[in-house]
């Protein structure tokens, strides 16, 4: 049950966010209806996450009541309640990438950077979710890094991909 | 090849797919290169064969170049555009024959389709609406207002036959005429985009590549019906096809074709975008609506139907992208043309992703009726690396998986429902004999159960209980009674789920146990894993005859249970081993054995 999705999942670092960064793009929402999800989208395309303090700022000002803001986002898969880290990692677990072997790729990764599906990594380095279908299936089995898709993959590229991937911090 | 005809077009594919194999920065080299030269480089939408992305296409000649990359871009221009001689070494290469095909429309892929819906895909540029306008776009709006009257509409809509591309496959103009005898001045049109089955980019495609044939569709069925607003309800994960749409809605809007007085008419009719959130059952009609409205998405019970009862208490018509999508054909060709193309009742075209253990993964749009082995085999060209074809998947998590004495089955949506199936939104996974269908049943359910909404405790708690006999069985602890239990619950979640989600969630346990019942008794009698794919049933050991003691397998393992000196025959600890297969992976001399 979508629930659970969030239930077993611990908390991590609790911050404070700054809402005066989103707070006139929040008011803009006032006095209209349906605008749940779009207040929530609004708010994690800032900060990447639902911080606490804004949803309960955000529930004040826009006059929802915070159960609500919270089980509506609880409901979507899309929503988080906790940052995550400075590379997003999505492997996609979709019919055509299970079949040519998303779970092999997932744990090789998870290994790699050693956390699990939908972690961050305490270093605040990595975060990793296994998702529903990218949409490029053609490329089974892919994965997303920021965004940028690696399509075609197998135990080795994940190799050369995370080798560069250190080498690029390394440098920075 | 022709000498007469000189290219004047090189068109690069911009699709999702395309995009992430680095097209985007083709295209960039073309616009370079091409500075000051008489030719045309524009980006277009999906052209639908992924499998060989990036695409560039010159037009118009029609030659497809495949699998194209930045370093090629000057040997196109000096070779083919300036001194007309294709480039050979580019053209698509027949995998049976080994032939190089230079003309895409002689490739085996695109040769056997019927472009009806995906027309415009991969052709014009979807981000500019005079490409649309040139190839006859805004042409059927403009008769229906015109010289139709929306009972005229209507009536050729019904009269068409068409039924809905969504999944379920209702019809189409009974639908609108619900919504249009439905009373109340305030009626709404959602656009449902949501395509959450895992595997199928159909509708996507759509929208990367012919947002505006969606938008007329939309604009006649507003009209049509009386609704003066309408939403498109877009997937969260579908960036690229949120930033065509508001481009193309932009667009129109600057036209007068969306917002008040639409062409020079009385009629007001404005679009907005709504994007989803990632769940699954909101592709149900009842839960879109509430999560339109702002709530957690879930079913409402029908009656009442949208078209009384749906957005904010309104009417309300809800289609599918692709429904839409095929109505302009409709009102420009005429009703006769349509029901020309597919079967006694089930009429046009269906657009199918080809994806999995198949040669050509893609996009393709074949009439209603065709068989499974001329999609699968003809278009496709068949499974790859000579691996004998196991199973279809078809229809998503709704759907069901059928085995190879049925691919001549016809495909259509009562075909498919007659044996176990489903359109749904036309996904369709190609299975070979490295799946495990007892995995697969497992993996859907899995996904089910996760996207339940929790509302009514057949599908809430029946997934669940179904899903823990399914991993007892892939772990090795099930019983041949498990299977008579499974098949006891998947009725009644069939019979007693509130929405689609439940009702159709147990059809992928039930086909293949129905049709691969020899894979679950091996799994549950022999403790044995025939795909070589449950992990619990996996012993990996080592050949000795063929270990050369390189050292590859024990560097990479990852629990180092690997153990033997270089040049040595090599070891592997069963109790420490945790099934990963990257041993049998690496090792180059085939010295692993599975069973
Ligand atoms: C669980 C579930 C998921 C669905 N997902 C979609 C979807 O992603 N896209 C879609 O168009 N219809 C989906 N439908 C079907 C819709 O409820 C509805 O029938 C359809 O949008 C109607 O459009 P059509 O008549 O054009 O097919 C889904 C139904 C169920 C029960
Ligand atoms: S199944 Fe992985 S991208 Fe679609």
């Amino acid at each position: 049950m979508r629930i659970e999705r969030i239930a077993g999942k611990k908390e991590t670092q609790a911050t404070e966010e700054d809402y005066s960064l989103i707070s006139e793009k929040i008011l803009k929402y006032k006095g209209k209806t349906g605008i749940t999800i779009p207040v929530l989208q609004t708010i994690q395309k800032a900060f990447g996450y639902l911080p606490k303090n804004i949803l309960k700022q955000t529930s004040i000002d826009l006059r929802i009541p915070l159960n609500e803001l919270y089980g509506v986002a609880s409901f979507y898969s899309q929503f988080r309640f906790t940052p995550v880290g400075k590379n997003m990692i999505m492997v996609c677990k979709g019919t055509a990438c299970h079949v040519k072997g998303a779970e092999k790729i997932l744990d090789e990764i998870s290994r790699k950077i050693g956390i699990k599906d939908g972690e961050t990594s305490t270093d605040m380095e990595y975060t990793l979710e296994g998702v529903a279908c990218i949409g490029c299936c053609a490329l089974a089995p892919c994965i997303t890094i920021n965004n940028e898709v690696h399509g075609r993959l197998n135990t080795k590229s994940i190799d050369k991909i995370f080798k560069s991937k250190k080498a690029e911090g390394k440098n920075q | 090849m022709n000498k007469e005809i000189k290219s004047s077009e090189i068109l690069i594919c911009c699709g999702t797919g395309c995009v992430s194999a680095k097209a985007d920065k083709i295209l960039e080299k073309f616009k370079q290169d091409t500075k000051g030269k008489k030719i045309k480089v524009k980006p277009t939408g999906c052209h639908g064969f992924c499998q060989q992305g990036p695409l560039v296409i010159t037009e118009p000649d029609g030659i497809l170049y495949s699998r194209a990359t930045t370093e090629d871009v000057n040997e196109i221009i000096n070779s083919h555009i300036e001194n007309n001689v294709p480039v050979e070494r580019l053209f698509y290469t027949d995998p049976q024959t080994g032939e190089k095909i230079p003309h895409y429309k002689n490739i085996q892929f695109y040769k056997e389709q019927q472009r009806v819906i995906l027309r415009n895909c991969g052709h014009i540029n979807p981000e500019d609406i005079n490409e649309y306008v040139k190839s006859g776009g805004y042409r059927a709006i403009k008769k229906a207002l015109l010289d139709l009257n929306p009972e005229k509409v209507l009536k050729m809509i019904k009269d068409s036959c068409l039924r809905g591309l969504g999944g379920a496959g209702f019809h189409t103009g009974l639908k609108w005429e619900f919504c249009f005898n439905a009373k109340g001045d305030e009626k709404y049109i959602i656009c449902n985009g949501d395509e959450g089955d895992p595997g199928s980019f159909q509708d996507r495609s759509v929208f990367e590549g012919d947002p505006h044939s969606v938008l007329e569709g939309i604009i006649i069925a507003g009209t049509t019906i009386g609704a003066k607003k309408g939403f498109i309800y877009v997937r969260a994960e579908y960036p690229l096809a949120v930033k065509r749409l508001k481009i193309a809605i932009d667009q129109a809007r600057k036209k007068g074709f969306l917002g008040k007085n639409i062409f020079d008419s009385k009629i007001d009719f404005d679009l907005e975008i709504f994007q989803g959130a990632g769940a699954f059952v909101c592709g149900e009609e009842t839960a879109l609506i509430a999560s339109i409205e702002g709530q957690r998405g879930m079913p409402r019970r029908r009656p009442p139907f949208p078209a009384n009862s749906g957005l904010w208490g309104k009417p309300t018509l809800i289609n599918n992208v692709k429904t839409y999508a095929s109505i302009s054909n409709i009102i420009n060709n005429g009703v006769e043309w349509f029901t020309k193309m597919g079967t006694d009742n089930s009429k046009g075209t269906a657009i199918f992703s080809l994806t999995g253990e198949v040669a050509n993964c893609g996009l393709v749009e074949v009439p209603m009726g065709r068989t499974l082995r001329e999609i699968i085999f003809g278009i496709g060209g068949g499974t790859t690396d000579n691996k004998k074809f196991k199973a279809v998947q078809i229809g998503g998590p709704s759907g069901g998986c059928l085995p190879d004495s049925l691919l001549d089955l016809p495909v259509d949506f009562d075909s498919l429902k007659e044996a176990g199936a489903m359109m749904g939104s036309g996904g369709m996974v190609v299975m070979d004999e490295s799946t495990c269908m007892v995995d697969v049943s497992k993996y859907f359910l899995d996904f089910t159960q996760k996207e339940s909404c929790g509302k009514c405790t057949f599908c809430r708690v029946g997934t669940k209980r179904m899903l823990e006999i399914l991993v007892r069985i892939t772990e090795g602890e099930g019983t041949e009674e498990d299977l008579s239990i499974l098949e006891e619950l998947a009725k009644s979640i069939k019979n007693n789920s509130l929405c689609g989600l439940g009702q159709t969630a147990p059809n992928p346990v039930l086909t293949t146990i129905k049709y691969f019942r020899d894979e679950y008794i091996a799994h549950v009698v022999d403790k044995k894993c025939p795909a070589k794919v449950c992990k619990k049933l996996l012993t990996y050991t080592i050949i000795p005859e063929k270990c050369t003691g390189c050292v590859v397998c024990a560097k990479n393992c990852p629990s180092n249970c690997i153990t033997g000196e270089r040049k040595e025959v090599h070891f592997i600890n069963q109790d420490d081993c945790i099934k990963c297969g990257i041993c049998y992976d690496r090792c180059k001399f085939e010295a692993i054995h599975v069973e």
